[in-house]
């Protein structure tokens, strides 16, 4: 089971308690289809995707963005056991959705990255550490079901 | 992994040419920041008794990682023969495991995220994820 101390606890819910989910999240979703390109596999039916402007507005990818993000929320409520919260939503990506769990880590990259320059110098390295072990615990539970 | 293109150097040149004045602060609190993120890196700098986000020599070590990034940008239209003394450092002296040239990229990538949030865009990062990414290519030029 992974270990949380109060400071690292404390740090998720502050940080998912202030966070804009209708700015962060299609920001992070867009910003990952335009730096790692070939995550747009999973987005054929998402309308024109041509180039890294069409991507920033398109209204669809926003959307998903959004509902993304607010799938990191049974997370924040159940640090303690994210791996059995994560059972289904792993099942439903293997299964339905298909998706490389390697493509994971490359939205959980980008969501660092807009949360970074979203809080500028209040991103300490404490903070990032906290953050980024959350992330990678998520990431690990959302893969956990794949066989 | 494919190389630069045109279009990305020119994007790495205009972004290094407008924050590289603040180079070495990016290079210290990058460095900073990996030791605490992944402190798996401090394995190397055993030799330092303080290895700490704060100590001195952490952050002197990060000025001069990005000073080697800025020699980089200048030599980005051959990567592996402009880098190639620093790859034979890297190889047969430092011997650093290349999976830590993504870590710090990582890191450096952060940092100019926090320090330039309206300049950093999609597109300036993926070209410099891109070029980071062809730096340490060339920088494990010589491990095996």
């Amino acid at each position: 089971m992974v270990e949380w101390s109060d400071q690292e606890r404390s740090i998720i819910t502050s940080i998912f308690a202030s966070l804009d989910y209708e700015d962060i999240g299609p920001k992070a979703l867009s910003r990952c289809l335009i730096v790692y390109p070939w995550t747009q596999r999973y987005f054929g039916g998402f309308g024109n995707l041509y180039n890294a402007e069409a991507i920033k507005t398109n209204p669809m990818i926003a959307a998903h963005g959004i509902k993304v993000l607010h799938g990191l929320d049974r997370a924040v409520k159940n640090m303690d056991n994210i791996k059995a919260t994560y059972a289904e939503l792993s099942v439903m990506h293997s299964e339905k959705l298909h998706i490389d769990p390697d493509n994971f880590k490359l939205l959980a990259d980008c969501l660092t990255i807009v949360i970074a320059a979203k809080m500028g110098t209040a991103f300490t390295a404490d903070i990032q550490a906290a953050f980024q072990k959350f992330l990678s615990v998520v990431v690990n539970a959302l893969g956990r079901q794949y066989h | 992994m494919t190389s630069l293109t045109a279009k990305d150097k020119a994007v790495v040149k205009d972004f290094w040419g407008r924050i590289s004045a603040k180079g070495e602060d990016v290079g210290r609190d990058a460095l900073s920041r990996m030791v605490v993120v992944y402190p798996q890196t401090k394995t190397y700098f055993a030799h330092w008794k303080d290895v700490s986000p704060n100590s001195p020599n952490v952050r002197k070590h990060g000025v001069t990682v990005m000073n080697g990034v800025a020699d980089a940008v200048g030599k980005i239209d051959d990567l592996k023969g402009g880098l190639l003394s620093l790859s034979e450092l890297h190889a047969f002296t430092l011997r650093v495991d290349p999976a830590n040239f993504k870590i710090l990229s990582h890191c450096i990538l952060v940092v100019m995220s926090i320090m330039f949030p309206n300049d950093f865009t999609p597109e300036v990062h993926v070209a410099f994820d891109k070029f980071l990414a062809s730096l340490a290519l060339a920088l494990a030029e010589k491990y095996r």
